[in-house]
C-alpha cells in the first residue's frame, strides 16, 4: 500500500516538472507557439478553405502574390530545434518569428524539439492540419522518409533549412544549408594568409562528430598535413564548452610549449581559450603574440574583434527566412525551383577590416 | 630493529582501516606517476598576469585552482550522501541557476554591464537564497516524500538548465567589470588563485559548524538508522531536508566562482558533469554512499585528487572526451577498494605482516 502511495507521488512529481519544465521552455520559447497551439484548431476547420484557395492560386499563378497581399494568409508549420540549444538557434528562430508574420503574408506555427520523434509527430499534426508549407531544421538525418511522402501526398510542401536529412530528393523543395566545409576553409585560408613564419596551432575542437566541428576540423587539419611549417600543437575536444577550453589552453601553458594560434571552433571556446593566456600574461589579438580565431559571430565576439582582442570570427549564417521567404515566392508563383540545395553566404570577419555597422549585422 | 618492523606492520594495517587512506594513497600514486614521467610537473614559477598582478603558474596551481570548486561541492555532497544514502545529481544545473541569477541580478535585465546595477553582495545573497530554495526543494522531496535520491534530483538534473536559461530571457549576459573577475581568478597582489581561499574559507564555516553543533552526529545517526534515529528523539526528515539546503549553500558558492571565471554563462555547459565529479570525491574519500559514517575532511582531499587526475590527463593530452573513460577506471578501482570484503584483507595483510615479525 505505501509503495503504491509512494509510486503515485512520484509520479504526481514527475508529471509536475514535466510541466515547470515545459512551462518554462514555452515561456522562453514564446507565447506565438502557444497561440498558434490554441488556434490550430480553427485553422484545421479552415485547412479545407485555404486548401482549396491554393488550388485556386496555382491555377491562376499571377494571383498568387496578389491574394497574399490581399490578407490571404500562407500557412506555414516551422519545426525547429530547441532555441536555448546555443546562440546561433536563438537568432535563428527569432529571424524566423520575426520574418513569418501576417504583415509579411504568412500565418506561422512553430513547433520545436531536439528529438527525432517528437518532430516527427509535430510534423504529422502539421501535416494533418493542412498548412501550406512545411519548414524543417530536424534533429536527426534519419527517420522522415514516410512522413514526408504524407506531406506530399497530402500536398504540403516541405522546405528543409539548416540541416539536411537522409531522404529522396523528390521527397522536399529544396534546403537552405549551411557548408560547414566551406567555413573551415575560409577561416584557414585567412590563416594562410598572413604569413607566419611558423603556425603552432592550438586546435580547440567542437563535440566531435557533429557537422560544424567536421567542416571547420577538416579544413585545418588538411592544411597541417600539406604544409610542413603548420604544426598543431595540441589538438582536443573542448566539446563548445568554455571551461574545458579554459583546461586545455592552460594545460599547455603549463606545459610551456610555444604556440601562436588558437584555432577554437566556436566563440565560447575561444573566449575560455583567452581567459587562460590572460592569466598567463600573453599578449593576444592584433599585433599580440597569438592569432585567436573563433566562429559563429556572437555578437560579443565581434566586439572582440572591433576592440583587437581576437583575430578572426566565422561566420555560422543563422538568418535563413530570407532564402526560404524567396523559395517560397518562387513556388506559389508558379515556377520551378532552380537549385534543390541552397548554399548561404557566409562570411569571415578579420579584426583590421570589421566595422562597428559589422557588429551590429552579424553579430547573434 | 625488530621492534620498529613490529610497529610498521601495525601502522600500515592501522592506516589501511583509515579512512583517509584511500585518498592518500591516490595522491600519493598520482604525485609518484608524475614524478617518474615527468618531474616539470611539480614546477611552480611566479609571472604576471596582462593586467600586470603577480600570478602563480604551474599545474599544480591550476589543481588547487579547480579543485577548489570540487572540494567545495564535496563538502555539502558529503553531507547529503551520509544523511539520505544517495546522491544529488542536480548541483551542475543549480550552479548554471545560481550563475545566471547573479548575472541577471548585476547586469539588472541588460546584455553587458559596465558597472554592477545592484551590490555584489546582493547578487551573491539572492543566488544563495535561490539555490538553498531549490536545494530545499530536491530536501523535501527525499525527505518528506521518500523518493529516492537520484530520482528526485533527476528532475532539476532535466529542468534546472531551462530554468537557468529562463532566469534571464535566453540572454547571455556579460559583466564588463574588473572586479568581478576576482572570484575566479586573482585578487590584485596575490597570486595565489581566489577559488583555493574560498574554499579554505567553507572549510572553516563547516569546520566550526561540526564542532560547536551537532550536525556532525545527526547526520550520522539518520545515515547509519533513520528509525532508532527517530527513537532517540532526532528528526530524520528535517536532517535530510538541512543537508540538502546545506548543498545549495555550497552550489551558490561554486556558481559565483564558475560566472566569475569568464563573466557571463553558458547555460548548457557550464559545470557540466561536475555533480560526477562531487560524486566521485566523496567516494573517493572513502565514505560508504550508502550513508552513516562519513569524513568531511578525506571528501574534500578527494576532491583535489580528482582534480590531479583530470589535470594529469590533460597533460599527458588524453583526448579530453575520453577523460569519463579513465574517471570510470578510478571509479572502478575505489568500489572494489573500498568493499568491507577487501578492507578486511588488506588489514588482514597489515595484521599477518606484524605477527610474523613477532614470531
Amino acid at each position: 500500500m505505501k509503495k503504491k502511495v509512494v509510486a503515485s507521488l512520484l509520479t504526481v512529481a514527475m508529471a509536475a516538472t514535466m510541466i515547470v519544465g515545459c512551462g518554462s521552455q514555452a515561456d522562453t520559447a514564446d507565447a506565438p507557439a502557444d497561440d498558434a497551439a490554441a488556434t490550430d484548431d480553427a485553422a484545421a476547420d479552415d485547412a479545407a478553405a485555404d486548401d482549396a484557395a491554393a488550388d485556386d492560386a496555382a491555377t491562376d499563378d499571377a494571383a498568387a502574390d496578389d491574394a497574399a497581399a490581399s490578407g490571404d494568409l500562407i500557412t506555414v508549420g516551422i519545426i525547429n530545434n530547441d532555441p536555448n540549444e546555443s546562440g546561433y538557434r536563438t537568432a535563428n528562430d527569432k529571424d524566423l518569428k520575426d520574418f513569418f508574420t501576417e504583415e509579411n503574408g504568412y500565418q506561422a506555427s512553430f513547433a520545436y524539439s531536439l528529438k527525432n520523434d517528437e518532430q516527427i509527430a509535430a510534423a504529422q499534426k502539421f501535416i494533418t492540419d493542412g498548412v501550406d508549407y512545411l519548414l524543417l531544421s530536424a534533429a536527426d538525418t534519419a527517420g522522415w522518409d514516410s512522413v514526408l511522402q504524407d506531406a506530399q501526398d497530402a500536398g504540403t510542401r516541405v522546405i528543409l533549412f539548416d540541416r539536411t536529412i537522409d531522404a529522396p530528393e523528390d521527397l522536399y523543395e529544396a534546403s537552405i544549408v549551411s557548408d560547414m566545409d566551406k567555413e573551415g576553409q575560409t577561416a584557414v585560408d585567412w590563416l594562410a594568409s598572413q604569413n607566419l613564419d611558423e603556425y603552432n596551432i592550438i586546435h580547440i575542437q567542437g563535440v566531435m562528430g557533429s557537422a560544424a566541428q567536421k567542416g571547420r576540423s577538416g579544413a585545418l587539419d588538411e592544411k597541417v598535413a600539406a604544409e610542413s611549417n603548420w604544426n598543431i600543437v595540441t589538438q582536443q575536444t573542448a566539446e563548445w564548452n568554455a571551461e574545458k577550453a579554459q583546461q586545455i589552453v592552460q594545460s599547455v601553458i603549463d606545459s610551456g610549449k610555444s604556440f601562436n594560434v588558437i584555432y577554437a571552433e566556436n566563440d565560447d571556446m575561444a573566449k575560455g581559450a583567452v581567459a587562460a593566456l590572460d592569466k598567463a600574461n600573453i599578449s593576444h589579438g592584433v599585433d599580440g603574440d597569438v592569432i585567436i580565431m573563433g566562429f559563429d559571430c556572437n555578437k560579443w565576439a565581434l566586439q572582440e574583434l572591433l576592440d583587437g582582442n581576437w583575430n578572426y570570427d566565422g561566420q555560422c549564417n543563422p538568418f535563413q527566412a530570407a532564402y526560404i521567404d524567396g523559395i517560397i515566392k518562387t513556388i506559389e508563383s508558379g515556377s520551378e525551383v532552380s537549385e534543390k540545395v541552397v548554399i548561404m553566404d557566409e562570411k569571415g570577419f578579420d579584426a583590421s577590416t570589421i566595422t562597428q555597422e559589422d557588429v551590429d549585422t552579424y553579430g547573434i | 630493529m625488530q621492534n620498529n618492523k613490529k610497529s610498521a606492520g601495525a601502522f600500515f594495517s592501522g592506516l589501511v582501516k583509515q579512512q583517509i587512506f584511500i585518498p592518500l594513497a591516490a595522491l600519493l600514486i598520482l604525485a609518484l606517476f608524475n614524478l617518474i614521467m615527468d618531474p616539470s610537473f611539480f614546477k611552480i614559477t611566479l609571472g604576471y598576469n596582462s593586467v600586470g598582478d603577480p600570478v602563480l603558474n604551474g599545474y599544480l596551481v591550476t589543481i588547487l585552482d579547480y579543485g577548489s570548486e570540487l572540494a567545495i561541492l564535496a563538502i555539502g555532497m558529503t553531507l547529503v550522501t551520509a544523511a539520505s544514502g544517495g546522491q544529488d545529481i542536480s548541483v551542475g544545473a543549480t550552479i548554471a541557476i545560481a550563475g545566471s541569477v547573479i548575472l541577471r541580478m548585476l547586469c539588472g535585465g541588460q546584455t553587458t554591464t559596465d558597472h554592477y546595477c545592484v551590490p555584489l553582495i546582493v547578487a551573491f545573497l539572492v543566488a544563495v537564497v535561490a539555490s538553498m530554495a531549490f536545494g530545499a526543494f530536491n530536501g523535501v522531496l527525499v525527505a518528506y516524500f521518500r523518493i529516492q535520491p537520484m530520482i528526485a534530483t533527476l528532475i532539476l538534473f532535466t529542468a534546472g538548465r531551462s530554468i537557468a536559461a529562463w532566469i534571464n530571457n535566453n540572454e547571455l549576459p556579460i559583466v564588463n567589470v574588473n572586479s568581478f573577475g576576482y572570484f575566479g581568478g586573482y585578487i590584485p597582489g596575490v597570486p595565489i588563485p581566489t577559488p583555493f581561499f574560498i574554499a579554505v574559507l567553507c572549510v572553516v564555516v563547516i569546520a566550526l559548524v561540526m564542532k560547536f553543533t551537532n550536525l556532525k552526529l545527526y547526520t550520522q545517526a539518520v545515515g547509519i538508522n533513520e528509525s532508532s534515529s527517530r527513537l532517540n528523539g532526532l528528526n530524520p526528515e528535517f536532517i535530510k531536508l538541512i543537508s540538502f539546503v546545506i548543498l545549495g549553500i555550497c552550489v551558490a558558492v561554486v556558481g559565483l566562482i564558475k560566472v566569475s571565471r569568464l563573466s557571463t554563462i553558458n547555460y548548457s555547459v557550464i559545470a557540466k558533469d561536475i555533480e560526477m565529479d562531487a560524486i566521485l570525491a566523496v567516494a573517493l574519500g572513502g565514505n560508504a554512499l550508502g550513508g552513516g559514517k562519513f569524513n568531511i575532511w578525506a571528501s574534500i582531499l578527494g576532491a583535489y585528487v580528482i582534480q590531479f587526475l583530470t589535470t594529469t590527463l590533460y597533460k599527458f593530452e588524453v583526448q579530453s572526451d575520453a577523460l569519463p573513460a579513465y574517471k570510470a577506471v578510478v571509479v572502478i578501482v575505489l568500489v572494489v577498494l573500498s568493499a568491507p570484503v577487501v578492507r578486511e584483507k588488506l588489514a588482514g595483510l597489515g595484521k599477518k605482516m606484524k605477527s610474523k615479525e613477532v614470531a
